[in-house]
């Protein structure tokens, strides 16, 4: 995973609660056996005038010029700004791997479904929560000023405004320092090989049932 | 000090490593896989040249992208083909046993794993897919995950996880008759919406769970992700016991015993605190609907449907009038004036063996209403698809008109051939209703399989209970 770097972005504003991870990626797309290239297909069913197949050319498709991502002023956002429940729905990585292959470094909404949260730090994508009021200011800060960018910093926990005014976050520290460092989670677990195996020896004789049973 | 929970009580025996941070290193005991969410975990472990740290704690099946028709030949749509046949490349490489398409264990991984033992009361079980939570019926700490932790689990049998709060919801009550495990779980979703359960683990309890059979309480804590809840779980009792003797992966011998003691302990102590507490009156519901894009969108089926500028908050007055453009309906109109255009009966949610009944028993001696297109029935694993043979269920549903399938997760997601047409409305047993979830532009009304019957009747949606 690379680092997440501090950076200034493009907000895009998502107007709608309960976004569903079938809406950020629907189904057909999710039997592609890779982890990349889900990038135009992001939001299909509302970017796009038609539906949306597996390896077709999208730059070919008729485009819902009323759809957010395809005005003009939005173009390169690399923020996403969302609401409440973001990413609800099934636990498919495939919606914070289309939401990166775009070009998202991070989300702000009021609140993000678990799975959908957990999955998206594992992928560098970070998702941020902040208040019902202060993601309500944004939504009317980005639709009264055309190109408005916000700079994230994830270091000192803060999103900076066009004015310089900040807006603190919370962030798990553990989460921070693996997005910092761009680390693998697998690598870091696996210090810890002998504690998995002791536990495991001392499970094997309260609950030998557990072991062995499938083959 | 405070007794433990049934949550405290799996979460405490599966650390592996308490950190400072709050987070924990948590044991799984088991992982199902199936072939959308697992091709990126083997490559993942296959680039780093790792393997998987335990071959047995791991079973597989092809679900989502399998055809409930023909399975003589290969699959027909390419790219399903390839990632059903990865899953058994990635199954055979590796070493884990996998019930493949043409085996008559196959069928979805919620169905297949407590039918053959391979879930268990007191583990934590995951799987790359959010309807684990159904696991949680036995008394097992389940939730689903995405790829990455997928690929974790294989290479390390561990999580890194934070817990999550405790939520007990309480149904007691007696249900009214024509009134199922998914008219419960609806009633609770419309109640405490759709992020209600976000960051809890919720035990379902009171006299209607206890009263519940064991696939009705698979139901329940299948669709507490649909309450935002990771996970669902309800005490070990008798039926959660019986329900596992003589299954294949379940102990035997002095095994069964050791294990049958320690189940019993599965449950919450008496004096167990939750963070939160919620009570609901069983007697009370009564069969529901569902009739917008959210699982919170939901009636009873004798209910009118809301108005949005009765809603006080703005962003849900907006979802709903969004829900009601795309589902072509109106508020104040009751579901009763819906036609559905087709019936889907299956899912992880309802399709075992006791939904099969409850639908048959509807089913039985009637016709198809000429005004539904199609209606199909999928079991939910070659095993339960045998058994309602064996009943005689096959032959109800197919002289009613319902089309009898091979089993898999169909037009739940519409990943193989099995969806709607746009604008189509849909009675279904499934779990969401999400826009486009089972077909471009398809419309979905969640119902339990008996509900989903008397839709396919009548033409219509109508309370099971008039046809009775």
């Amino acid at each position: 995973m690379e680092k997440f770097v501090k950076f200034d972005g493009i907000v895009a504003p998502l107007d709608r609660a309960n976004v569903d991870t079938d809406l950020i990626i629907p189904k057909q797309f999710l039997k592609s056996i890779k982890r990349t290239g889900f990038g135009p297909n992001l939001f299909d069913e509302l970017r796009y005038l038609d539906e949306g197949q597996p390896g077709q050319d999208c730059s070919q498709r008729p485009l819902n010029p009323e759809f957010v991502l395809n005005k003009p002023r939005y173009k390169g956002a690399s923020v996403l700004l969302a609401r409440r429940n973001f990413g609800c729905g099934s636990s498919r990585e495939h919606a914070p791997w289309a939401l990166t292959d775009f070009g998202f470094k991070t989300v702000l909404a009021p609140s993000f479904a678990d799975i959908f949260f957990n999955n998206s730090f594992k992928n560098g994508l970070l998702p941020i929560v902040l208040s019902e009021e202060t993601i309500d200011e944004l939504f009317r800060a980005v639709e009264a000023n055309e190109g408005y960018q916000l700079t994230v910093d994830l270091a000192s926990q803060q999103i900076i405004k066009p004015d310089g005014s900040t807006i603190a976050f919370e962030v798990d520290p553990f989460r921070k320092h693996c997005l910092l460092e761009g680390l693998d989670d697998i690598g870091l677990t696996l210090q810890d090989a002998e504690l998995i195996k002791e536990y495991e020896a001392k499970r094997r004789e309260t609950a030998p049932w557990l072991f062995d049973a499938i083959k | 000090m405070a007794g433990k929970t049934l949550y405290d009580k799996l979460w405490d025996a599966h650390i592996v490593k308490q950190r400072e941070d709050g987070t924990a290193l948590i044991y799984i005991d088991r992982q199902l896989l199936h072939e959308v969410t697992s091709p990126q975990a083997f490559e993942g472990l296959r680039l780093a040249g790792r393997k998987p740290w335990r071959l047995d704690a791991n079973i597989a099946t092809p679900d989502h992208n399998v055809p409930t028709t023909d399975r003589s030949g290969p699959i027909e749509d390419e790219v399903s083909r390839i990632q059903v046949q990865t899953l058994d490349d990635n199954c055979d490489e590796f070493g884990i046993l996998e019930f493949k398409m043409n085996d008559s264990r196959q069928g979805i991984v919620h169905v297949m794993g407590p039918e053959q033992g391979a879930t268990l009361p007191g583990m934590t079980i995951v799987c790359g897919d959010s309807h684990t939570a159904t696991h949680g019926a036995f008394g097992a700490l389940a939730h689903g995950i995405g790829t990455s932790e997928v690929e974790h689990v294989l290479a390390t049998q561990c999580l890194i996880q934070k817990k999550m709060k405790s939520m007990l919801i309480k149904v007691d009550g007696e249900l009214a008759a024509g009134v199922t495990a998914k008219d419960v779980v609806l009633a609770i979703i419309a109640k405490i919406g759709t992020a209600g359960g976000t960051g809890y683990a919720i035990e379902f309890g009171g006299s209607v769970m206890q009263g519940l059979s064991m696939e009705g309480r698979m139901t329940v804590c299948n669709m507490a992700i649909e309450a935002g809840a990771r996970s669902g779980m309800v005490a070990v009792d008798d039926k959660t016991i019986e329900y596992f003797r003589g299954r294949p992966f379940a102990p035997t011998g002095a095994n069964w015993d050791k294990a049958v003691e320690y189940w019993r302990t599965l449950h919450s102590d008496a004096d167990a605190e939750f963070d939160v507490v919620l009570e609901l009156d069983g007697s009370a519901i009564k069969p529901q609907v569902s009739w917008g894009t959210s699982p919170e969108m939901v009636v009873a089926i004798d209910e009118a449907l809301p108005d949005p500028d009765q809603e006080a908050d703005p962003v849900k007055a907006e979802g709903m009038r969004r829900a009601y453009q795309y589902m072509g309906l109106k508020p104040g109109i009751t579901m009763g004036e819906v036609v559905p255009d087709r019936v889907f009966i299956g899912s992880c949610t309802n399709s075992r063996i006791e939904d099969l009944r409850a639908a048959a028993e509807v089913a039985k001696g009637r016709k198809v209403s000429d005004k539904v297109k199609q209606a199909m029935v999928v079991p939910g694993s070659g095993l339960v698809k045998q058994q309602a043979e064996e009943e005689g269920l096959d032959k109800i549903f197919i002289e009613a008109g319902f089309e009898w399938r091979e089993p898999g997760c169909s037009m739940c997601l519409a990943m193989n051939a099995d969806r709607l047409g746009e604008g189509e409305h849909c009675a279904s047993t499934s779990n969401r209703n999400f826009e486009g979830r089972q077909g471009y532009g398809g419309r979905t009304h969640l119902v339990s399989p008996a509900m989903a019957a008397a839709a396919a009747v009548a033409g219509r949606f109508i309370d099971v209970r008039e046809l009775a």
